[in-house]
């Protein structure tokens, strides 16, 4: 069950103190074919390198803090099996996000992002806790679970070939964040959700590209939401167009 | 010269707790400005891998009176009974308050919320979203929080160290991790909620900033921590990893069996009576100690386990129930749970102990309070029971957060010069700390050692010799600590120094416990004591508080428990 062989880890290595551009550093682990690949970066990190820095706690693919290219594609490295790859294994930073040092990303463009789409319950009436839960059915839960179960772990965004190209593009996660309230039946906060998707960097940025969708560990889908939305969207324009003309 | 921010109420952990009282916070009072500082982006907080539930009367058939009798038992006896009254009372508000944001809560065909049954519960009480509760509630809590204004997020600062003036609180001093430096955030209240400290043992469900930094801060400024012997070890956790498998798994049907396949809950008599697989935690978690230690466990590459079976629940209710445990017995033990049992062995899990705080979350320091976890209040006891963590998170954090703003608002401004001077002398710690060769022993053999140690004396059953021994080699890890080699000389995101202050805030609870366990001569919920293996309410009836001396060494006190209520019985079931 546990047999060892020796992998070498090529790992990008950046300080911005002494580093002009990312540096490659190889490692040489003796991993359990059990491990995944976060096993062998706390292997390194305790028996080998001590500086070398990278994120991570639950080791569960649920905190979402683990992503990182591996073999130059986004993953999350405490649910990577190391059996799946060969002798040498290539792991660096999540694509499309500036580097803060070694494996850490720069998060804030994220944060910014999440808060654009009011990613929160939105009430037409906000409810006092003393008139209970509201009734929401199994089918009405359906319609948004899947795209809550986002953890943020930013693979998406890595993947996203829109991410690379436009900067000012809310991305995957946030767009599909801000649907799952748009659909949430105890939400009534589309209208304000409304310029930020249409505007500029919204739904109408992504060109369907479904790579968020395939790297997604979670199978949130965001490729779907996105679609969604778009759709959404279209009626919502036609919708006002007709209301308008015939209005007055 | 280091910057200085200025808050009326300083947080500390963005989980549940923190974000709850963030929350509270302000919304009791409107002008209040409100710092979350967290070592990790909100979102990443060890709340999100709860799974199983959350617990508050929801049915007819329940009642708040059977919650609390039902928890102060769990507790066996230890829980202070009016912090408990308050807790079942508050709770259906609190989860209701979370529907409303936005928790996606699984329902029944009707659209009200839907609840499951969980260990040492009488009725089906503990509220679910699937098996993801913990994280659903995260990130409910954090999406909401985003609204408000006046919640200014610090992410990815560490506390180091709590400023303290005249014997009140005035604010903490935080490294932010992100630049290398050390900030002084002024407050005129404190409130920590940074999580426990499972990381101080080996084999355990936390995740890795699980470090006991909340307790350790309280600690050094000679709060108490009470209760710190009673260290819950979950019955299910996956061999190798300690991944959590969650309880709900049993509160769905799963049964626990031996090698033989027999369900020895069932079969033989561990005191959980007809309860079987949905007894309370520390008894299951005996049983299945006793049941290898008879020759009846399986032999796997890490040690001996039992089986989870959940075969008989069908793939459809498996799916929709329990997808995350489906998701992860077969990503982390490489076997189906439709189709195959799932190897599992107790471990640790949660401390019932913390901080000692009254029903305000209020510690013995003025402006300082603590929720979630870090506290103890108690509504735990001896014993946690499965899915009244999440809500006690919600309650007291709630709590926490209105009574902190209110004591500020009535609080004289900090003195700056003072903290400013207090926040300097903390900068040049770490400075002298960084990428430093203290001594020669590399920091992660320290860590090994301790956690060797904690396993060793402070496990599923202790003994004195065994407690006693763990006190010693605190005493000389936490020497071994001073003289690590560190090599990490970079200010940006050296998460190196990071982990040397976890490690040192980690000696300091284990100490803690270690003392604290083997002072109690009895067993009372998860401290089961081989050579004292009988409850003595005559002698021991009463909390247990670990005080730091000046020496830095632990000194014992103990604290009446709060009955009245519910007397105490023994505890069967």
């Amino acid at each position: 069950m546990s047999g060892q062989e020796t992998k070498t880890f090529v790992v990008t290595r950046f300080d911005p103190d002494r580093d002009e551009a990312p540096r490659t550093q190889e490692y040489e682990v003796p991993v359990r074919d059990d491990w995944k690949v976060l096993d062998a970066l706390n292997y390194i990190k305790d028996e080998i390198d001590p500086t070398l820095s990278h994120r991570w706690s639950c080791r569960m693919a649920v905190c979402g803090s683990c992503g990182m290219q591996v073999n130059g594609e986004p993953k999350l490295t405490c649910k990577t099996s190391l059996k799946d790859y060969g002798a040498r294994v290539e792991v660096g930073p999540l694509a499309n996000f500036p580097i803060v040092r070694d494996l850490v990303i720069e998060m804030e463009g994220f944060m910014e992002r999440l808060q654009a789409v009011k990613p929160w319950i939105i009430e037409a009436k906000e409810a006092a806790a003393r008139e209970g839960p509201h009734r929401q059915t199994p089918e009405q839960l359906d319609a948004f679970k899947q795209y809550s179960m986002c953890i943020n772990c930013m693979l998406c965004y890595a993947a996203c070939p829109v991410v690379a190209n436009e900067p000012h593009f809310l991305g995957p996660a946030a767009l599909a964040l801000g649907h799952r309230y748009n659909q949430d039946s105890r939400d009534a906060g589309a209208p304000e959700r409304h310029d930020v998707f249409r505007g500029e960097g919204g739904v109408f940025s992504c060109s369907y590209a479904n790579e968020c969708s395939e790297v997604c560990p979670k199978n949130v889908d965001p490729a779907k939401a996105i679609q969604q939305a778009k759709l959404l969207n279209v009626l919502d324009w036609a919708q006002s167009f007709v209301v308008s003309r015939g209005g007055k | 010269m280091v910057e200085v921010l200025r808050h009326d109420v300083v947080i500390v952990g963005g989980g549940g707790a923190g974000l709850r009282a963030a929350i509270a916070a302000v919304e009791a009072d409107p002008k209040a400005s409100v710092a979350l500082v967290s070592k990790v982006y909100p979102m990443r907080s060890h709340t999100v891998s709860a799974e199983g539930g959350a617990a508050a009367v929801a049915r007819a058939d329940d009642s708040l009176e059977m919650h609390g009798y039902d928890t102060v038992k769990g507790s066996d006896f230890l829980g202070d009974q009016d912090h408990i009254r308050y807790f079942v009372e508050q709770a259906p508000r609190e989860l209701t308050r979370l529907e409303h944001w936005g928790c996606p809560w699984s329902r029944n065909e009707d659209g009200t919320v839907a609840t499951r049954a969980f260990g040492g519960m009488t009725t089906k009480r503990t509220w679910y979203a699937a098996d993801k509760v913990g994280f659903h509630m995260l990130h409910s809590l954090f999406q909401h929080s985003l609204r408000f204004d006046r919640i200014v997020r610090y992410d990815e600062y560490f506390v180091t160290k709590l400023l303290v003036d005249g014997g009140r609180v005035h604010g903490v001093a935080a490294l932010d991790v992100r630049e290398g430096v050390v900030r002084a955030f002024l407050g005129r209240a404190v409130i920590l909620a940074t999580g426990g400290a499972g990381k101080c043992f080996p084999f355990t469900t936390n995740g890795n900033i699980k470090t006991g930094d909340g307790m350790a801060l309280a600690y050094r400024e000679g709060v108490p921590l009470k209760d710190m012997e009673f260290v819950q070890y979950h019955p299910t956790g996956l061999p190798g990893t300690g991944i959590l498998i969650t309880e709900a798994s049993r509160g769905e049907g799963g049964y626990v069996r031996n090698k033989d396949g027999e369900r020895f809950l069932v079969t033989r008599d561990y005191g959980v009576g007809t309860k079987a697989e949905l007894g309370p935690r520390d008894m299951i978690s005996r049983a299945m100690m006793r049941e290898t230690a008879a020759g009846r466990g399986v032999q796997g590459p890490y040690g001996e386990h039992v089986w989870l079976d959940l075969t008989h629940l069908g793939e459809e209710r498996i799916d929709s129930r329990l997808p995350f445990v489906r998701e992860l017995a077969k990503t982390y033990a490489n076997v189906d749970p439709v189709y195959q049992p799932i190897p599992i062995r107790p471990v640790l899990h949660y401390m019932m102990g913390g901080v000692d705080v009254n029903i305000d979350g209020a510690t013995s320091v003025p402006g300082l309070y603590a929720a979630g976890e870090t506290a103890c209040g108690t509504i735990n006891g001896a014993n946690r029971l499965g899915s009244n963590s999440l809500t006690e998170c919600l309650v007291f954090g709630a709590r926490a957060g209105a009574h902190a703003v209110h004591y500020a608002r009535g609080a004289a401004a900090p003195d700056e010069v003072r903290a400013r001077a207090q926040a300097e002398d903390e900068a040049a710690r770490i400075d002298g700390v960084r990428g430093a060769a203290l001594g020669d022993e590399p920091m992660s053999r320290v860590r090994a050692d301790m956690h060797a140690t904690m396993e060793a004396g402070c496990g599923v059953y202790r003994e004195q010799a065994s407690m006693q021994r763990a006190c010693k080699e605190l005493a000389e890890l936490k020497e071994r600590g001073k003289r690590i080699r560190l090599a990490d000389r970079s200010k940006v995101f050296n998460t190196e120094i990071v982990a040397a202050l976890e490690l040192w805030n980690m000696l300091e609870i284990a100490e803690a416990i270690a003392y604290a366990a083997a002072a109690r001569k009895e067993s009372r919920g998860a401290h089961a004591c081989s050579d004292y293996p009988a409850r003595n309410d005559a002698e021991y009836l009463h909390h247990s508080l670990v005080i730091r001396g000046g020496d830095g060494r632990p000194r014992l006190d103990k604290k009446p428990v709060t009955l009245g209520i519910w007397e105490p019985e023994e505890r069967k079931y």
